[in-house]
């Protein structure tokens, strides 16, 4: 390769997207450093504190996408305060004071201002792409400030992002010569949207493959929207509410015939369980179907999409399409890669929910699934050696059981056997969730087999530090650990204390490691932050004077190149 | 490895005591005290009643830690579900000892059940990591009986679904068990906040409008970060008031000078109390049409139904607030204990 002139080589380069194989290349000699270091295109950052915004732009300096993530992964489910860190303002404003020609962003749980969504709309040219995902602090104003100021902008993707709706006129931002866009989802938006504008907008827009809308978009905006834009690809309906024949309905069912390109469903956020036979000519090229937050179809409508969406390749559900209804995924789904079933009633009241045998069913008639999230009330480990004996082939097991520590149903044992099977049968698994009575039993199985898996997400499960030593020892490919209300202490914590340098992040939080055992740690280990997390406040730790075995409530570990960070709050107490 | 090694070789013992012990049930209270314990054949069918009952509210009672440790206690919550029974587990393979503090904990072996065992030769791994527990439990174990035919959870279990974490129905569970776990079942705020709007404005809803939970903001004047609280889990004005004063005491602590001190005592809640109800701060919400009003008018279910965000305000900020949902209507303002 080395007789071929660099521009050769990049060009070359140019072809190997993954961010694992770009990283290999730059391994391999300076000049393929050098080359891949100025080539790099999209750089990925999966802790946005493991590195500085200026250390980035030392090592690439011409990248032009940059993907960010924030917080821990179990912040999605409050158990991070409010104020923990993951701004991204610092990132944009290093970016902004260099040349940087940056052109798309992908955020995941992180805070983003209006000030920084200001910011970024006015520094980079040619920005075309703006994903949030699960971020926070920001409003439609800086909504409004990415709508004037991008004038080349492609991607607005909102996804499930909180947001201070403040009924501004954000869509009417769009400058009348915008006709770039090609995603524009809004769909976490909770207030009015501006009807006309959104009309004008998707009319002018040709290229717009991707529309996702919110709630306050009815029945008949969404007709007039399909009339403009029969190219779509993926669609997510607002709202729902109108009767069968009406007009409106009947508009939107003859606009609906003429996408003959939609290949994805989403949204439903307030729907009559009827409105989905306005979708019958497209349901046989549909792909993708999310009905995860249509609580109000169910039942026999849902089933009757269902049956005719042979060529479904990913489906999230709510867990009232029941055994039965999975039955009928099953048989119908024969391309099905990915499920999810979400739990609609929280707390396990036995409400009609899936079992054990929604799974079974859907294991046993879809040979191509590899990911799966499940919410049951109960599992067995029958039905798991089952399953994983029907689909050797996941990637992403997880698997949530409503109660904690509820074991097999029928036989009462854990279901350490169960999930021993899924890890001994799916060799590339990636990704797992536990749940359910486990005893160390079960991470003795993964740490032996799970020997690709990357990450791990554990629940009330174990009896002792063994347990996560199994994992830690044998998982060798172990990247995000995730650890809550098991009892794990300072053992296996301070194991093998090398192990953290080789994974992304580290969390514990209601386990049995002591103040004393993090204190050791973050001692043996400089190149970790490790953060204490105390909502009660850091300094009463220390004044009680048991300081050594006190318990830390929450841990939060990671690989950093850059330090202990200067934005941490009061309540965050970095070793 | 040595462990392995003893393992393997007590493996033909723990086979034949295995099929001649019966159900072990050994339980701790958070003193460490074993209260309740049927060694030898007992069957857990065989307690009595009362002995179940016993057990289930015994077991709300457990937290992890040694006895006599100064493990500060769980919220009880987390106490009821955190293995709240424990049993020992071969305490004749002493680890070196270890500063966990953790309590024994069951071990289910499977021999009995029908599941398959491919692995029948792993499953006595079972290591001991807690030596010094189990060195003072062995005394009940004589000759390293201490096997396994546990089926301490299934008693455990078999209480969980009366109601340990559904809400208040089981006349079972202990006044303390509001049973909802921070951050359970893990699913995102976002999804839950919109399944419950969605199942609020649904009339095909039975029985349960807005079962999830719905999480607003809390900000307050001085106060250096947000703090988000769950409206559903209370059920007046007067537990939200209390919860929030609880959340930010700490921050009125400082600033009304006290010595940093390092709990809360009588004096310094009645302190906070007269600040949140006199005349120092009063408690404001956003609704859903981006007004800010005063907290109190509106019977609690509607409170719920329209407060999009809480505010802490200094008294002297909040003058001029409509205490009516007259929009922008500036009324003689009610300032509000």
């Amino acid at each position: 390769m080395n007789y071929f002139p660099d521009e050769v080589i990049e060009h070359v380069f140019n072809f190997v997207t993954s961010h694992k194989d770009r990283n290999s290349i730059s391994l391999v000699c300076k000049s393929w450093f050098k080359i891949e270091r100025y080539s790099r295109q999209n750089v990925f950052i999966g802790n946005c504190y493991s590195i500085s915004p200026e250390r980035l732009l030392g090592r690439f300096p011409c990248f032009k996408s940059l993907t960010l993530k924030g917080k821990p992964h179990f912040a999605d489910f409050n158990l991070v305060p409010h104020g923990w860190g993951g701004f991204v303002q610092p990132w944009i404003e290093a970016l902004a004071r260099s040349r940087v020609g940056l052109e798309e962003l992908r955020l995941k749980r992180m805070v983003v201002t209006d000030e920084s969504l200001e910011l970024l709309s006015r520094s980079f040219v040619n920005f075309k792409s703006l994903v949030l995902v699960s971020c926070e602090g920001f409003s439609t104003d800086g909504l409004a400030s990415i709508a004037s100021n991008c004038r080349y902008l492609q991607d607005l993707d909102l996804q499930e992002n909180e947001i201070d709706d403040h009924r501004g006129q954000w869509l009417s931002c769009f400058p009348e010569t915008s006709t770039t866009l090609v995603t524009l989802n809004f769909a976490c938006l909770e207030g009015e949207t501006n009807l006309v504008a959104l009309e004008r907008l998707v009319a002018r827009s040709p290229n717009l493959r991707s529309l996702k809308l919110n709630r306050a978009v009815p029945l008949d905006a969404l007709a007039r929207l399909m009339v403009c834009a029969p190219q779509i690809v993926e669609l997510g309906v607002g709202s729902y509410e109108d009767e069968q024949d009406s007009e409106s309905c009947l508009k939107l069912q003859a606009a609906i015939k003429k996408c003959t390109s939609l290949r994805s469903l989403s949204g439903f956020l307030e729907a009559a369980p009827h409105c989905l036979s306005a979708f019958n000519p497209v349901c046989h090229n549909l792909t993708s179907l999310n009905l995860s937050y249509a609580a109000e179809i169910h039942g026999s409508h849902l089933i009757w999409l269902i049956e005719h969406c042979k060529k479904l390749q990913r489906l999230w559900i709510l867990d009232s399409i029941g055994d039965k209804g999975l039955e009928v995924v099953a048989s119908t789904c024969k391309e099905l890669q990915e499920l999810r079933v979400f739990p609609t009633d929280l707390h396990g009241g036995g409400n009609t929910a899936v079992t054990e045998d929604g799974l079974v069913a859907i294991s046993a008639g879809c040979p191509k699934l590899h990911s799966i999230l499940y919410f049951c009330q109960q599992m067995t480990n029958a039905a798991l050696i089952t399953v994983a004996k029907n689909c050797p082939n996941f990637i992403r097991f997880r698997l949530c059981i409503l109660e904690p520590h509820k074991p097999d149903h029928v036989t009462s044992q854990p279901l350490d056997e169960g999930f021993g099977a899924i890890v001994q049968a799916c060799k590339n698994l990636k990704r797992l969730s536990v749940s359910g009575l486990l005893t160390d039993q079960v991470f003795l199985y993964i740490g032996m087999f799970a020997t690709r898996l990357e990450m791990l997400s554990i629940a009330f499960a174990g009896d002792t530090d063994k347990g996560m030593l199994y994992v830690l020892n044998g998982c060798k490919k172990m990247r995000k650990l995730e650890i809550r209300d098991s009892p794990f202490g300072d053992t296996a914590l301070l194991a093998d204390v090398n192990k953290y340098g080789a994974m992304r992040s580290l969390w514990m939080s209601s386990c049995e490691v002591t103040l004393g055992g993090c204190k050791r740690l973050a001692q043996k280990a400089p190149w970790l932050n490790v953060e204490i997390i105390n909502e009660n406040d850091n300094n009463r730790m220390e004044e009680n004077g048991y300081e050594g075995r006190q318990k830390v409530d929450k841990l939060y570990l990671y690989r950093t190149v850059v330090g202990t960070r200067v934005d941490a709050p009061p309540f965050v107490w970095i070793l | 490895m040595t462990l392995e090694e003893e393992l393997q070789s007590n493996v033909s013992v723990e086979s034949s005591t295995r099929n001649t012990i019966g159900v072990v049930l050994k339980e701790h209270n958070y003193l460490g005290l074993s209260d309740c314990s049927s060694v030898g054949s007992s069957n857990l069918s065989g307690l009595a009643d009362d002995d179940k009952a016993t057990i289930s509210l015994k077991a709300t009672e457990l937290t992890l830690g040694l006895p006599g440790s100064q493990s500060p206690a769980r919220d009880t919550e987390l106490n009821l579900l955190s293995s709240p029974v424990k049993l020992d587990e071969k305490p004749f393979f002493p680890l070196l000892p270890s500063k966990d503090e953790i309590c024994a904990s069951s071990s289910q072996k499977n021999v009995a059940s029908g599941n398959k065992r491919g692995f029948s030769d792993t499953m006595d791994k079972f290591p001991d990591a807690k030596s010094s527990v189990y060195a003072e439990k062995n005394w009940m174990f004589p000759e390293g009986v201490a096997n396994t035919q546990a089926v301490v959870k299934k008693e455990v279990a078999q209480n969980i679904p009366k109601g340990k974490l559904s809400t208040t129905n089981n006349s079972s569970s202990p006044p303390a068990a509001k049973a909802q776990i921070v951050g359970w079942p893990p699913v995102r705020s976002y999804r839950k906040n919109t399944l419950a709007t969605t199942c609020k404005n649904s009339d095909e809803v039975d029985g349960k409008p807005g079962s999830g939970p719905l999480f607003v903001k809390v900000s307050m004047d001085g106060a250096p970060y947000l703090r988000k609280v769950d409206l559903r889990s209370y059920s007046s004005y007067g537990e939200l008031s209390a919860a929030l004063e609880k959340m930010f005491t700490t921050f009125t602590l400082g600033q009304c000078g006290s010595n940093g001190a390092t709990g809360k005592n009588v004096r310094n809640e009645t302190k906070l109390k007269d600040l949140l109800n006199g005349k120092d701060y009063v408690l404001t919400y956003e609704d859903k049409d981006g007004d800010w009003m005063l907290v109190g008018d509106f019977s609690w279910e509607i409170f719920i139904g329209v407060c999009k965000k809480l505010k802490i305000m200094k008294g002297s900020d909040a003058i001029g607030l409509a205490a009516a949902p007259a929009p922008r209507a500036m009324e003689k303002p009610k300032m509000r204990a």
